[in-house]
């Protein structure tokens, strides 16, 4: 369980002391305690919380129980000293049939889709939302399908009508007592520069961007629900791959592995830690080449040659991978406790392998840096263009690169270590121009800094004399206490990837709510297309890196 | 409204010449049966030979589709490598991803899009039956419930090689000049006026203007009864319904 600490207890006094009543209990989750606050004063507690540090909101989940609904919030400090670092939970409890929580989508922004996330899935009211719709599922949907009482099987009707049509009306957007002659379009949801599915409602002054409104969804698959109804110990494994699918697998199965392992006390020996972090880092190298390359596509059109390089230095890395797990995306490596393999045999050559990768590695970056750096055009278009203030970026609970090229520099693997983080050297890379282009060379920095991780667990792994035990003794059947909950995160391609489990003691989690990093930081993009040019905003959305299967999930 | 509901499907099946290779020319020169023979061979080939996919990424597959038409496999080589992004350009749709009611109708809509004769070529086992995602309550249990699908590529995600091997396996038909018989599950997309009265829900009445197009999802297809489509409503469904799904 964990630790109550001197800066809890301090918080908690506080808080009593400025709001009497608002605090009903003290809970313990395995992360951190949880305040149990009054339904219709969370936004105060969580306020109160923010002014004392606490300045990320990291996820919003409710949670389903027999005799009411509850809200459950997680905020975490972002700093990037590991000492400063501290999590605590706030819960507000739902009456169980008119579930309704004051909103606290005032305090953060980022709250607000995170909130109509959980009205959407579980059907939980937050009074007071500016904008209490559904956001992943059509509309015209019929019922909450998080919850126990959903017909799975009634018919649902979906219709074309999401799309407004363009020329039927004029858009007029109100500023200052003149009304803009603005033009409303459609970007998406399969336009190629979305990279998926994403659509845009976008209402142009000009060539300016004056509204942007992201509409997702289109790529919902229900996997909270599924793995909901599936096991821990193997069945959940292959679906968090598909969550970030631009093989970031190895990290996505991490930030499952490292949830359940903490709530069902499972060791991971260091033999498997070591392997763990290898290939998290490779799948991190593959992620982030991958946005490099499209990033460029986006800017310089068809099929160019940033696209094609990043893409032969993608194969090589999913090759390495495939050698490893035997697949090139899904892979399905990880199991509670440690890794499904041992290493390829012969080793020597697959660590042959590796290394003239991360050998040829440094040539390869300076020829990127080039291209991307020498080009006059692009940094045209990549400098000063979708500017995003730390401020806004903490505001909206943005993580990852789009934080660090704010010069923020938060990383959980520095922060809140785990697997052998603690144990190699490295550095957080932050750039401080807030602009898309720092926020690409944010990415070639990690991916010189994920080489040499890469690099020294080589050399461990080589030098390797102990016992090689791939996997802990696990015990047949992983169910852990009825009634406990733990919120993790890793540091994901995209940013910090967390899961929230609520154990019931069977085999199946009660609840899974997959925090995605992707879902927060697109949530603050209209905050970065607002006010620049139509093409820039397409410059900027590539400079997210979003990936649809974890912002739908 | 476009109404692009209406596409007329023709009815493949095996064996015959397929009617969407059929030309204005081949109309012309029909009483001159080795002249339109040899003119088809000759238009199939070039149809074949230079096909124009549609780029259309949905999901995880799509990552595994930018690598085949990227460096090292490059689809470019067996002439189907130019990714067009209207659908108005293409000929070829390569459907890679998992499809949810959301998404359903604007594939559709994209499907209608593309002139004839078009193809489509579905890639992994979520666009054949849902793939891992099947159980969940929003996903489509396969492309073929409202589009015809000529090949089917599983695998999850299958290899590059394999979206290859489909291609040209689509482009050998092609050049042959047959396609594969077609089995469309209803699924309904119809005009809302076109539902019958107690099956749209009301909400639906006061909403929607009564000629929007509404999709309709079912969680399990094989609860619904197949004799519930009226024949002719529906354009996706085959003149003969097959048996079962
Ligand atoms: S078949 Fe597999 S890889 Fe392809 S979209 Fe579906 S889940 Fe993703």
């Amino acid at each position: 369980m964990s630790v109550v600490t001197r800066r809890h207890e301090e918080i908690q006094e506080k808080i009593e002391n400025e709001l009497p009543d608002a605090i009903l209990d003290i809970e313990e989750h395995q992360n951190a305690p949880a305040i149990v606050a009054n339904p219709s004063r969370v936004d105060d507690v969580v306020r109160v919380l923010k002014e004392n540090g606490y300045n990320h909101l990291s996820s919003v989940s409710a949670v389903e129980y027999e005799n009411r609904y509850e809200s459950v919030y997680h905020l975490r400090r972002i700093t990037d000293d590991r000492e400063d670092f501290d999590e605590i939970n706030v819960v507000a409890h739902a009456d169980r049939d008119e579930p309704a929580v004051q909103t606290v989508s005032n305090v953060f922004k980022g709250a607000n889709w995170h909130e109509r996330e959980a009205y959407d899935l579980m059907g939980v009211r937050y009074d007071d939302h500016p904008d209490m719709r559904r956001i992943l599922l059509p509309e015209t949907w019929n019922g909450h399908p998080l919850r126990e009482e959903y017909d799975v099987d009634q018919p649902q009707y979906t219709t074309l009508e999401a799309h407004a049509n363009p020329i039927e009306e004029r858009y007029e957007v109100d500023e200052d007592e003149s009304a803009l002659d603005t033009m409303f379009i459609n970007i998406g949801p399969h336009h190629p520069a979305t990279h998926g599915v994403l659509h845009l409602k976008t209402v142009l002054d000009g060539e300016v961007v004056v509204d942007v409104e992201p509409d997702i969804g289109y790529l919902h698959r229900c996997e909270e629900y599924l793995c909901e109804r599936l096991n821990y110990k193997y069945q959940i494994m292959p679906y968090p791959d598909r969550w970030d699918y631009i093989s970031a697998g190895m990290i996505n199965e991490m930030s499952y592995a490292r949830c359940i392992e903490e709530l069902a006390d499972i060791d991971v020996p260091e033999y498997a830690q070591v392997i763990r972090t290898l290939a998290q880092e490779l799948s991190r190298i593959a992620s982030h080449m991958l946005a490099v390359g499209t990033f460029a596509l986006d800017l310089y059109g068809e099929l160019n040659v940033i696209f094609m390089y990043a893409f032969k230095d993608r194969e090589i890395v999913q090759e390495i991978l495939e050698d490893l797990s035997g697949q090139r995306l899904m892979f399905n490596y990880l199991r509670l406790g440690g890794v499904s393999y041992d290493l390829p045999e012969p080793r020597e050559e697959w660590f042959e392998k590796i290394r003239d990768f991360t050998e040829e590695l440094p040539e390869k970056m300076k020829e990127y840096r080039t291209l991307l750096e020498g080009n006059e055009l692009l940094m045209k278009r990549a400098e000063g263009t979708g500017i995003l203030e730390p401020e806004v970026a903490k505001e909206y609970g943005c993580t990852g690169p789009i934080l660090r090229g704010s010069g923020v520099g938060y990383d959980v693997r520095e922060v809140d270590p785990y697997s052998y983080y603690d144990e190699l050297d490295w550095d957080v890379v932050t750039k401080d121009g807030c602009d898309n282009l720092s926020r690409v060379q944010v990415r070639l920095g990690e991916v010189e800094q994920s080489a040499r991780i890469v690099e020294q667990c080589v050399d461990i792994l080589e030098d390797w004399d102990g016992e090689q035990e791939i996997q802990s003794r696990v015990p047949r059947s992983v169910s852990p206490p009825a009634g406990t909950e733990n919120y993790t995160a890793v540091e994901g391609a995209k940013g910090e990837l967390g899961i929230h489990i609520v154990s019931d003691g069977t085999e199946q989690p009660h609840r899974l709510k997959i925090r995605s990093p992707c879902f927060s930081n697109l949530s603050a993009f209209s905050e970065l297309a607002e006010g620049e040019y139509l093409a820039d905003m397409i410059a900027t959305l590539g400079s997210l890196d979003l990936v649809f299967g974890e912002v739908d999930r | 409204m476009l109404d692009t509901s209406k596409t007329q499907i023709s009815e493949r099946r095996e064996g015959d010449v397929d009617p969407r290779m059929n030309s204005k020319l081949r109309e012309m020169f029909g009483s001159l049966p080795i002249v339109t023979t040899s003119l088809d061979k000759v238009m199939n080939w070039a149809r074949a030979s230079s096909m124009f996919p549609f780029q259309f990424g949905i999901a995880c597959c799509s990552i595994e589709m930018m690598h085949t038409v990227a460096i090292k496999h490059d689809m470019d080589r067996f002439g189907a490598g130019v990714f067009r992004n209207s659908p108005r350009q293409a000929d070829l749709m390569i459907v890679p991803g998992t499809i949810n009611a959301k998404l359903a109708p604007r594939v559709k809509r994209l499907y209608d899009q593309i002139p004839e004769p078009k193809f489509v070529v579905s890639m992994g086992s979520c666009t054949i039956s849902g793939g891992p995602f099947q159980e969940g309550y929003c996903v489509v249990k396969g492309l073929e419930t409202f589009a015809p699908v000529d090949i089917h590529v599983p695998g999850c995600p299958p290899r590059p090689e394999a979206l290859l091997y489909g291609v040209m396996k689509m482009q050998e038909k092609i050049k042959r000049g047959e396609s594969s018989p077609v089995t469309v599950k209803p699924y309904e997309i119809r005009e809302l006026q076109d539902w019958d009265r107690d099956e749209v829900a009301d909400f639906f009445e006061d909403e929607l203007e009564p000629d929007t197009l509404v999709m309709n999802y079912t969680h399990s297809p094989e609860l619904r009864e197949v004799s519930e489509v009226e024949e002719g409503v529906n354009p996706t469904t085959p003149a003969e319904p097959t048996e079962g799904d």
